[in-house]
């Protein structure tokens, strides 16, 4: 059969399911009955022993949720979402808040260990060299399971912890930046996080200080009919730096489950911050039955002078990715940046992009994508550059590539661009290209088989993204874009 | 070596090959003369998997086994290898890392190891510098912004690298200056050896200066029409294809 027609047929038979974090991890939990209304976000709130003003803080975002309608403009379809037929909190019994190691259920250490993501500080002290570790906050369904090496931050003036956490233990930070740049007002998602969010990581850098380590947090989605709202805020003082990457997978259910998340980011003057992510989320099967509904508002503040957020995102997994990292360039010649590759097979649905808000003087943003669809998936990439009246010498440069592996599938570049500032500079390149049979014969007439050939012109493709990736992590994300390409050729 | 008998050939429902029949032995250098159109590349292309064309008729045979039910890749682990007359380019992939992904699939095909990074390494250097490569030109992508040129040298270097058994090169000549028609020559002199057999396609005499092939053919309307020694090149340096059009079914 020539392998054109044979790529088609087999993309048609697979089950996209070479997901290999499918699995449910059998642990009792403890759930907030179905359904959303005051009650539930009160529960939530007692569950973490919140002070009054928090409370109040989702009970106002839970009205005006109320009031709120569900985005319909992005490029995706899915059946109505009933918010009254979920949970929207789910905590293992035994360990219902971040404690010790030692005091964490061993059925959850197994399951982060089954991830590849060890917790005991010990065991991986025994193989890492120092300048590679990388502290985790393992976040299990609605709760914060641990984080590790938490002291060894605090020596640093590090704060690395679970939100509900910070909530007590650094009141006065949270209160001051929580909502600040995603405000509860925001979006129909980003509302309903406020209502209701669960957990999620805190991080505090001081002034000057470079953060000794990676940070990282690990999601893990494992009951059923749940949904996960985490919500992460991270500052980083004056002068400082951190890294921070985030990992999330999920069991294969037959229901579709939503993930509304909430990242927020504040860099002052002269702070970095750099946050990735590799999102593998259950993708659905190949009828796209189940898979996580990823609607997420993620934004960054550069709110200081000359600060840099910068957003790196491999996003290979979820039935549906709604997601658009963004800077908000307030601070004088503060830059932003975006790096992505959102890969789409089976019956996958992403709507990803970024927006680079220009406000300040000599603003800089970068936005690289590369869009990848194979199967009968659908890749959008969504983007807005806007430079305000008072944004003088802001310069924008935009690429987005995207590249398209079989028939049946779909590419779309959907730019914005906004300029209100007489001196601002924006550039924009876009191309969309096909891997190219011939590519294919050449790669294959060398001895490479046609997978392999495939997963070599895709490298080639998101090369300049991978780059951006701490070392370690551009490895598994590498190893992550063969996975999840499998079976995207005959 | 190589046995192609009574192949027929379509593409699109044109016949291209007409019941061609062609024998390569293993040590022979043969080469293969004949007008534009006349239906080489694609004899070439057929010959390695290319699948847009249709054989309706016919066999191809490596050391006796029917290569047509075999993938390309399989062809390549089988030692078939094609020397592109327009190389595809590679965005993103550096040119080493396409070399060793080929090196490693076809050592795995034989249940070999990988070579370890400093045997790779040497080879790639060796091959490299008989070609006149500069090192710097591994780093960039596959033949991305090479000239022509360059992407025929890479082709030979790819060629000594996986030494297969069968190496088929189509028009390898075409876009060569003198010097590196004379380097390409001697890449392929070099691996001139009983256990190897080569098949040079092209228009012209001038490459067979410096490859001196055991036998020539002409091929025409898609047939060998004619068999011999180096002379039939000469001859038709002298007095062109004009002859064989006419004549041929």
């Amino acid at each position: 059969m020539p392998a054109v027609k044979e790529t088609v047929e087999t993309v048609r038979q697979i089950d996209v399911d070479q997901y290999k974090y499918g699995f449910v991890t059998d642990i009792e939990s403890e759930l907030a009955p179905k359904g959303l209304n005051e009650d539930i976000v009160r529960y939530i709130s007692a569950k973490k022993n919140e002070p009054a003003w928090l409370l109040e803080w989702r009970l106002e975002a839970f009205r005006r949720w109320l009031t709120m309608q569900e985005p319909t403009w992005a490029r995706v379809h899915y059946p109505q979402i009933d918010f009254q037929d979920l949970h929207y909190y789910a905590a293992p019994k035994k360990t219902p808040g971040p404690k010790s190691l030692d005091e964490v259920d061993p059925e959850l250490l197994r399951t982060y260990e089954k991830l590849g993501i060890p917790l005991r500080e010990r065991e991986i002290l025994a193989g890492v060299e120092p300048q590679n570790r990388v502290a985790v906050d393992a976040v299990f369904d609605s709760v914060s399971v641990v984080t590790t090496f938490k002291e060894e931050l605090a020596k640093a003036g590090v704060i690395f912890c679970a939100i509900s956490e910070a909530v007590h233990t650094h009141p006065e930070l949270v209160k001051q930046y929580l909502g600040t740049v995603v405000p509860t007002t925001d979006n129909f998602y980003a509302t309903l996080n406020s209502a209701v969010f669960s957990d999620g990581s805190f991080v505090y850098i001081p002034p000057g200080v470079k953060c000794p380590m990676e940070l990282s947090t690990y999601f893990r989605i494992n009951e059923q009919k749940t949904g996960q709202f985490e919500r992460t805020l991270i500052i980083a003082d004056k002068g400082s730096y951190v890294s921070y990457l985030e990992g999330c997978t999920a069991p294969k259910r037959d229901e579709a489950q939503l993930h509304a998340a909430v990242v927020e980011l504040i860099a002052l003057d002269d702070a970095e911050i750099k946050y990735s992510t590799v999102q593998n989320w259950y993708p659905g099967d190949k009828d796209g039955k189940g898979g996580i509904y990823n609607f997420v508002t993620k934004r960054g503040d550069c709110r200081g002078a000359r600060s840099k957020i910068s957003w790196t995102q491999v996003e290979t997994g979820s039935a549906i990715t709604w997601k658009y990292p963004s800077c908000i360039l307030r601070g004088e010649g503060s830059s932003g940046e975006f790096y992505s590759i959102a890969i789409s097979n089976g019956m996958q649905q992403v709507d990803s992009g970024t927006k680079m808000i220009h406000l300040g003087k000599n603003t800089t943003s970068k936005i690289l994508a590369k869009g990848i669809a194979a199967g009968r998936s659908d890749n959008t990439y969504r983007g807005q550059v806007t430079a305000h009246r008072k944004a003088t010498g802001a310069r924008n440069f935009t690429n987005c590539d995207s590249l398209l592996i079989g028939q049946q599938c779909g590419a779309h570049t959907i730019p914005y661009i906004e300029s209100k500032n007489a001196s601002a500079v924006f550039e924009h390149e876009a191309t969309t290209s096909k891997i190219a049979e011939d590519q294919l014969f050449y790669c294959m007439q060398r001895g490479l088989d046609e997978e392999e050939a495939v997963a070599l012109i895709v490298n080639g493709f998101v090369k300049e993204v991978l780059q951006q990736l701490p070392m370690e992590f551009a490895v598994e994300a590498q190893k992550l874009i063969a996975v999840s390409l499998e079976g995207s050729v005959g | 070596m190589l046995e192609i008998k009574n192949l027929h050939v379509e593409i699109d429902g044109k016949k291209i090959l007409n019941g061609l029949n062609l024998t390569v032995k293993a040590g022979e250098v043969a080469a293969i003369m004949g007008p534009n159109g006349s239906g080489k590349s694609t004899l070439s292309y057929v010959i390695a998997g290319k699948e847009d064309y249709t054989v309706t008729e016919g066999e191809i045979l490596l050391d006796g086994v029917n290569v047509l039910e075999m993938e390309p890749h399989e062809r390549a682990h089988a030692g078939l290898f094609l020397a592109f007359q327009y190389p595809l380019e590679i965005p993103g992939v550096a040119t080493m890392t396409f070399l060793k992904a080929a090196l490693n699939a076809q050592a795995k095909s034989r249940g070999e190891d990988e070579l370890s990074p400093g045997e790779f390494m040497k080879r790639v250097r060796e091959a490299a510098g008989q070609l006149g490569i500069n090192p710097d030109m591994l780093k960039r992508p596959l033949n991305v912004g090479f000239s022509g040129g360059e992407k025929k040298r890479m082709e030979i270097l790819q060629m000594s690298l996986l030494a297969p058994k069968m190496a088929i090169l189509d028009e390898t000549d075409s876009g060569l200056d003198i010097d590196a028609l004379r380097i390409v020559a001697e890449g392929v002199n070099a691996h001139r050896d009983p256990n190897h057999a080569f098949l040079v396609i092209t228009h012209y005499q001038r490459l067979l200066d410096h490859i001196r092939p055991d036998t020539v053919h002409v091929m025409a309307k898609g047939q060998i029409v004619r068999t011999g020694g180096p002379e039939i090149a000469l001859e038709l340096e002298e007095r062109g294809y004009a002859e064989y059009l006419g004549n041929a079914a």
